[in-house]
């Protein structure tokens, strides 16, 4: 039996270890905010936070998630006002909407490292994120948003 | 700033939560947006119909069926065009609104389900949901409107000339005396809806949200909080998941198959050969065989184990370096001449100069981010499906005839789509998430294309080669221009052996042609298509507008000029004309006498896009300004990119503009959005995306191999630039689709003067490499 917790939730699964996390969530925790994209980890679509940090759900087993604590777009915030989900509202980002919570989850991650990112910064840890429909350069001015409207950087 | 905030899009009011209400629905069209209603007319019983009435089922703008208001005053409006990222559940709804004098803040948006008897055509591609649908969206919300004043006057005993509707009520303007919405719905749901000139359309000096880009997304709470439902989102209770294994061929069949070690996969419940299709295919599915399981992970780990031996057929012979050069052949021979003006041949003769070039593009995918999906029930014999789908009314009837079903039997549940681009208009996916649940004795079936799955069974938009030749006089005037287009046709799809471009393919900036030059003719060479030939965003335009605007560049080069002065030259006086085709002139379904080629307003859009781009500025070694225009969807751009080429020949694109002229904009903020994306799929298209096929097969399996511009590779600054409408009157051009052609030339064009090599062959991926 795997153990762990879904944002904030315990949870548990007596199934194939090798399943990935993607599957998981979306098939019987029924959290399908965290989208399938390429299966590959090659679209970033599936971006979860495992202990805090970024990952691919669709790369990461149920075996590597056993213990651990894992937070989806469903639990990023309480009332869904992160700064990034407040600056992706502002800025209208989402064209199709797709890929946004993947684009979301990496992005806080990218804040929580780097609290006043650089143009060179999210080049680096956001390149991993594909949108089909082309928002990178609203996405790029929301992470800038939310990083300038959060006191010391965003949480 | 990283995009344009422009001064006429102030920051977007908080949105609407999208969220149901407990208020009974008493309101306009209580009972469910029932049936309607009168067909449009459209005059003489055989006179040509256009625009929105050319469509199947044509339009509806009858109040009763897309407006309902509940007592507490919220206002319903459905929507009947798929979302896939346009902003259509957001503009059209906020035409309605407007119209309406609602308060956007109580405005809910309810997705239509499939049923173009109800709610007319529900095609959502060919950029034409606003342009079809602005009047009649327009028009609902006034007849609306005006049913709610002759409500409010009843009830107030007064004349109704002296009531007028502002801001979700109806005010009595001598008295000063108000009725809410909420309280006059009953009573105006029993009024019949205004027609003709009884519909008083807002003068638009009063428009509150109509061209004021103030109105945030309806689904962006949910967006943002992964709570929007896609197609591949959908649950319900003992719902199974399912892959199919498709022939890697197209037509492809399976010879045999054993599934003996797949139904070991512990969660797979079911492994069913499903039949294939013979051509032409159209909409059908491919057949292969399907894994049906308790989840998709293991209903994908099913699919591994499968052992099949497949019959790859005839199309087994297409690999595409022997495809292009037989393209490039039939390029160089004479081909159907499709336009023709003057003397072309003897004009070249004579000319003191020809310059000659041809252009290859390849396929590409669309490779929406949420995979083509669908999930389907069978209960007592009735179809329900829901799905991510641009034309539910072709879902409704294709599924009904698969399973030998009447089509009202069969449900169209539309959800958001994660991403269309045309591949989302062939809705073959629902056939087979029916198919698969009729296996499983009617249980819900969710049926996922994996992404492998997309890119190696998908529609392709068509590879061309597309043959140039210029006659220049002794000053390098252009005098000659002949162009042939050689590319297999999506009509493949629907009628079998089709080896000819259709008029919707070749009036896709072939033969409507802008330029002034005495002698002219366009030509069409035979392609044979080996595998799924289907629209993606812009169609042909892309492989038109690629050579065409490309080729101008080479004859500003080859003349010593400035390619724009020599663009602008080309096209010459302004005027507006009909092309003299040898078949019927397409023009995307408009009426000729409202939309001709206007080459004024294509010149326009070049000046506008050059002067914001600051075209002619000196650039640094290794930098270079590139310039292109097309007419698409009735629809005028032009774009300017800036590239900076390293001595490795790496290139990047810190900057691209793009101006547009496409009549009034109704939402210009989902009009810059729709721009600043084609933009990035621009820079994707001209850089890196390449479908190629060995063997029949698709080489590019997921997306380490089939690529897209990414943030690092997309232009750190975009600029839309909306040209100045004449107003609401003049017709209105498409938006999603226009903005994607005149990017790639426009790059490649900006490579050429950063280092005076000529890119003729897309994507440029690392042509310029050492």
């Amino acid at each position: 039996m795997i153990k762990l917790k879904i944002n904030g939730k315990d949870a548990s699964f007596d199934g194939d270890p090798q399943m990935p996390l993607l599957w998981y969530l979306r098939d019987i925790a029924g959290a399908t905010g965290t989208k399938y994209g390429c299966g590959i980890a090659a679209c970033g679509a599936c971006t979860v936070h495992l202990d805090g940090g970024a990952v691919r759900a669709c790369q990461t087993t149920l075996g590597d998630a056993a213990g651990k604590s894992i937070t989806t777009i469903e639990g990023l915030s309480a009332d869904g006002n992160h700064p990034l989900q407040v600056a992706w509202r502002e800025l209208n980002v989402a064209q199709c909407g797709y890929c946004q919570a993947g684009q979301i989850m990496n992005a806080a991650a990218l804040l929580k490292e780097k609290p006043k990112p650089t143009d060179e910064d999210i080049d680096a840890l956001m390149s991993g994120n594909l949108c089909r429909c082309g928002t990178y350069p609203r996405i790029r001015a929301a992470i800038k948003q939310a990083a300038a409207n959060t006191k010391g950087g965003a949480q | 700033m990283i995009f344009d905030r422009p001064k006429d899009t102030p920051a977007a009011l908080p949105a609407i939560s999208n969220v149901s209400r407990r208020a009974v629905m008493l309101g306009l069209g209580a009972g469910a947006f029932v049936l309607a209603i009168d067909m449009p007319k459209v005059g003489a019983e055989d006179a040509p119909k256009y625009a929105g009435d050319s469509m199947a089922n044509g339009l509806r703008d009858d109040p009763k069926i897309f407006v309902s208001i509940s007592e507490d005053g919220t206002v319903s409006v459905l929507c009947h065009r798929s979302e896939m990222g346009q902003g259509v559940r957001t503009s059209l709804p906020m035409v309605v609104a407007d119209e309406l004098e609602a308060d956007w803040a109580k405005v809910k948006v309810v997705q239509a389900k499939g049923d173009e008897t109800v709610v007319g055509n529900q095609d959502t591609d060919g950029s034409r949901s606003m342009r079809h649908h602005f009047m009649a969206m327009r028009r609902i919300g006034a007849g609306a409107r005006g049913m709610l004043e002759a409500a409010a006057a009843a009830a107030m005993g007064v004349p109704v000339a002296e009531c007028e509707a502002v801001n979700h009520e109806v005010v009595h303007k001598p008295s000063g005396k108000k009725m809410g919405y909420g309280a006059l719905a009953k009573a105006a749901a029993a009024l019949p809806a205004p027609t003709g000139d009884a519909i008083k359309l807002k003068d638009p000096a009063k428009f509150r949200y109509i061209g004021k880009g103030n109105i945030g997304l309806v689904d962006n709470m949910d967006i943002t909080t992964g709570k929007a439902i896609y197609g591949l989102d959908v649950r319900m209770d003992g719902m199974l998941y399912a892959v199919i294994a498709r022939p890697p061929v197209y037509l492809g069949k399976v010879t045999k198959f054993d599934a003996a070690e797949a139904l070991k996969v512990p969660g797979v419940l079911k492994v069913v050969e499903l039949a294939g299709p013979a051509a032409p295919t159209e909409f059908q599915n491919l057949g292969g065989i399907g894994v049906i399981a308790t989840n998709t992970w293991a209903a994908i780990k099913g699919r591994e184990k499968l052992n099949i031996t497949w019959d790859n057929g005839a199309n087994a012979v297409y690999t595409t370096a022997t495809y292009r050069k037989g393209m490039e052949e039939a390029a160089r021979k004479p081909g159907k001449v499709v336009r023709e003006q003057g003397d072309v041949d003897a004009a070249l003769k004579k000319a003191a100069k020809v310059i000659e070039a041809d252009y290859y593009i390849p396929h590409v995918s669309h490779v929406s981010m949420e995979p083509p999906c669908a999930v389907a029930k069978i209960d007592g014999g009735k179809c329900e499906v829901w799905t991510s789908v641009q034309s539910p009314q072709a879902a409704k009837d294709r599924v009904s005839k698969r399973l030998g079903i009447p089509i009202t039997d069969v449900t169209i549940n539309v959800t958001l789509l994660g991403g269309g681009f045309g591949r989302k208009s062939k809705p073959d996916f629902a056939i087979e998430a029916a198919l698969l649940s009729k296996e499983m004795g009617g249980k819900p079936v969710k049926l996922m294309w994996t992404r492998e799955d997309d890119l190696i069974n998908g529609y392709l938009n068509t590879t061309a080669v597309e043959h140039l030749e210029a006659g220049l006089d002794d000053k390098g005037k252009v005098i000659a221009w002949k162009h042939r287009s050689v590319a297999p046709t999506l009509f493949s799809l629907f009628v079998k052996d089709s080896k000819n471009e259709s008029t919707l393919e070749m009036g896709m900036g072939l033969v409507d042609n802008p330029f002034e030059i005495p002698d002219m003719r366009w030509e069409n060479g035979e392609a044979t298509a080996h595998t799924r030939i289907g629209w993606f965003r812009s169609v042909t335009n892309l492989p038109h507008a690629f050579a065409i605007q490309s080729f101008v560049s080479e004859i500003a080069a080859a003349t010593g000029r400035d390619p724009k002065d020599v663009l602008l030259e080309l096209i010459g006086s302004d005027r507006k004309f009909v092309p003299k085709t040898a078949e019927p002139w397409w023009n995307y379904n408009e009426n000729p006498d409202l939309y001709q080629v206007n080459t004024a307003r294509l010149k326009k859009v070049i000046e506008t896009v050059a002067k914001e781009a600051n075209w002619g500025r000196k650039m640094p070694a290794g930098s270079g300004l590139g310039i292109a225009a097309h007419r698409a969807f009735v629809t005028y751009t032009a774009a300017v990119a800036q590239v900076e080429v390293s001595k490795d020949g790496s290139i990047k694109i810190p900057r691209v503009d793009l101006a547009i002229d496409c009549g009034a904009h109704i939402n210009p903020e989902r009009i810059r959005s729709q721009l600043e994306g084609a933009v990035v799929q621009g820079v994707g298209i001209a850089m890196l995306s390449n479908i190629s096929f060995k063997d029949g097969v698709v080489q590019q399996t997921n997306f380490d191999t089939y690529e897209l511009a990414r943030m690092d590779s997309a232009p750190k600054e975009v600029h839309i630039h909306l040209v100045p409408s004449t107003g609401y009157d003049a017709p209105l051009g498409g938006v999603g689709e226009p903005g994607l052609p005149p990017v790639a030339p426009a790059i490649v064009n900006a490579v050429y003067a950063a280092t005076g090599k000529r890119i003729r062959a897309l994507p440029i991926g690392n042509q310029l490499g050492s």
